[in-house]
């Protein structure tokens, strides 16, 4: 099928304003990688639009991987997100699973309760005294506890699960087989795609956490990398009235900020091209459904 | 054979039926009670702390022991300044980035939608969908440097200050960097539902000589239409739920008084403040008015569109 010249010029015209989103999406990560190999001092002489780096030095990362602060921080969020992830994925598993089996007298009670929660919340102060009743202040389980299930996740792995034939399911139970069971050696071995997308999501979610880890946290020690990144990027410059920045993070060099966030958000930026399918078929999934 | 029937209606009745079933599932139900544990503990144990919104709450009385004081925080709150202050600043963020942020995405989808080569679409995409992954610190945190008095976007407008200490251009900021960080992942809903418009009505259109943009008009917009109006419709339930997380790492006081919403006044009063009464009673006034508004909006989804949440 031939174009007309009209539709030639259109989609010239879609590939230069594509181009150009392409770019903005791309450029202040772009920005900020090249910042951060430059050398520092030249970098205050060269403001405005950057295209490559200012001279060149390591410099700044090597800083970054001296600094005790961030090293632990890094070591922690590598913690709060195995462990987070672990927790949601085995809860979010069972609540999905739970709410496929239509047999159960509870069920209609219980997606009831469930889905009323995702329109209303007793709010921040609420939950804070709850976490402090329950003695969780101060340690990695109030950052995990009460985010264990995304209603919302949960209920896309739930629409998942009901693809699965139910003659399988039935005839395990013929046989036998516990629900716990017919969980773990039915239905999630059968459910891969769908389990690798929650991991993605609730792995990115738990990487990127940072508030409740502010809010719950006292020890300096305990905090994630995203909180130092938050002391380091935002508070350390004059605008915060808030005073918790500690004695190794104030003067922080502008290349060494910048290699901070290079070091945090390299990870996702790894992960991502080569799991992009995953985390799009995460999406559509819940589009189809709601 | 009436002793028979007799039985059976004395056992049928709710708790009884509930009793029987965990009987014949113990498995499951064990199951349940995991989940129950946990949405009772943490959604609505809380719920029911919604009632310091009413006592002048003090820890060391705990909620019970804390005087009540029945609406003087809703009174304090609506009588001040602050309530309109925060209501306004919520709407307008909600107004610019429904009237900048919604079409932003379906625009984007119907361009990607008509790039016919491959490699370039994925590649459209790929970048596109990067944003969302940042998180928000570091978003904020090249917003900081991005806005500070030599930096990018101060040199880029021409504007020799801090841009972040100037009211007048923190809901320009925040609402464009919202967008820069959604528009491509929200495309993902639009391209999925343009495959899903049947491609014979392309070839009738074309048949009856419509060139590309009469078919986009003609075909594409009315085909995803439905999709566009339930999403319109449940952007407009969120109109007074701005998230506070990036306000906050954004916002100072010199810039309260436009970018102070509902969300982050509530996290200054309670959490800063430790004013905990009036913040949960703020608070609850929110979340009392984003349910109401997520009903309505349900409604009038389920009225336009014969679809809805539930």
């Amino acid at each position: 099928m031939r174009q007309s010249k009209g539709e030639r010029i259109f989609s010239v015209f879609n590939a230069v304003i594509l181009t150009a989103i392409v770019i903005v999406c791309f450029y202040p990560i772009y920005y900020v990688l090249i910042s951060s190999i430059s050398d520092s001092s030249q970098l205050a002489a060269y403001s405005g639009f950057r295209y490559k780096p200012v001279g060149f030095s390591l410099e700044a990362y090597k800083q970054v991987f001296k600094n005790p602060s961030i090293l632990n921080s890094y070591k922690n969020t590598m913690v709060y997100v195995s462990v987070g992830t672990a927790v949601n994925m085995l809860m979010t598993c069972i609540a999905s699973y739970v709410l496929t089996l239509k047999k159960l007298v509870i069920n209609r009670f219980l997606n009831k309760l469930i889905i009323f929660t995702m329109f209303f919340s007793g709010g921040m102060i609420p939950l804070f005294l709850l976490v402090k009743n329950m003695g969780l202040l101060d340690s990695m389980w109030a950052l995990i506890l009460p985010v264990a299930i995304n209603t919302f996740n949960m209920l896309i792995m739930k629409t998942s699960f009901e693809g699965i034939p139910e003659s399988l399911m039935e005839s395990a139970r013929v046989d036998g087989a516990t629900d716990l069971r017919i969980l773990f050696q039915i239905v999630l071995p059968l459910s891969k795609p769908i389990l690798a997308t929650m991991v993605l999501y609730y792995g990115v979610a738990n990487w990127n956490s940072w508030f409740n880890a502010m809010v719950y946290l006292r020890t300096r020690a305990l905090y994630p990398v995203q909180l130092i990144l938050r002391e380091i990027l935002v508070t350390s410059n004059a605008l915060s009235l808030s005073g918790d920045v500690s004695g190794d993070i104030i003067d922080i060099s502008k290349s060494v900020q910048y290699a901070t966030i290079i070091v945090v958000t390299l990870p996702i930026l790894l992960i991502y091209p080569f799991l992009q399918k995953y985390f799009v078929k995460g999406m559509t999934a819940g589009a189809v459904k709601g | 054979m009436n002793g028979k029937k007799v039985l059976k209606q004395k056992t049928n009745n709710g708790p009884n039926r509930l009793i029987r079933d965990i009987r014949f599932n113990p498995s499951a139900y064990i199951l349940v009670a995991v989940v129950l544990a946990y949405y009772i503990t943490f959604h609505y144990l809380p719920m029911y702390g919604v009632i310091i919104a009413f006592k002048d709450f003090s820890p060391g009385l705990g909620i019970m022991g804390s005087e009540w004081v029945g609406l003087e925080h809703f009174k304090l709150f609506f009588g001040s300044d602050y309530a309109w202050r925060v209501i306004r600043n919520t709407l307008q963020i909600s107004f610019y980035t429904l009237i900048w942020g919604f079409p932003a995405p379906i625009m984007l989808a119907l361009l990607i939608n008509e790039v016919r080569h491959i490699g370039f679409k994925k590649i459209v995409q790929t970048f596109s969908y990067l944003p969302h992954f940042i998180s928000t610190v570091v978003i904020c945190g090249m917003l900081v440097d991005f806005c500070s008095r030599d930096g990018l976007f101060s040199i880029m407008f021409g504007i020799h200050d801090n841009l972040l200490t100037l009211p007048q251009h923190f809901k320009t900021i925040f609402v464009a960097s919202g967008i820069w960080e959604s528009m491509g992942w929200n495309t993902i809903i639009y391209l999925a539902a343009l495959t899903g418009i049947d491609t014979s009505l392309y070839e009738a259109a074309k048949i009856d000589g419509a060139g590309r943009l009469r078919q986009t008009l003609s075909v594409t917009i009315p085909g995803i239409m439905p999709t566009i109006v339930t999403l319109f419709i449940l952007q407009i339930g969120r109109v007074m739920n701005v998230g506070f997380e990036k306000i906050i790492l954004l916002y100072n006081p010199l810039t309260y008084e436009t970018a102070d919403v509902i969300s982050s006044f509530v996290y200054r009063k309670g959490l800063i403040e430790f004013n905990y009464g009036y913040s949960t009673a703020v608070g609850l006034f929110n979340s009392v008015i984003n349910f109401s508004m997520v009903i309505f909006a349900n409604r009038l989804s389920r009225k336009v569109n014969e679809t809805s949440l539930w």
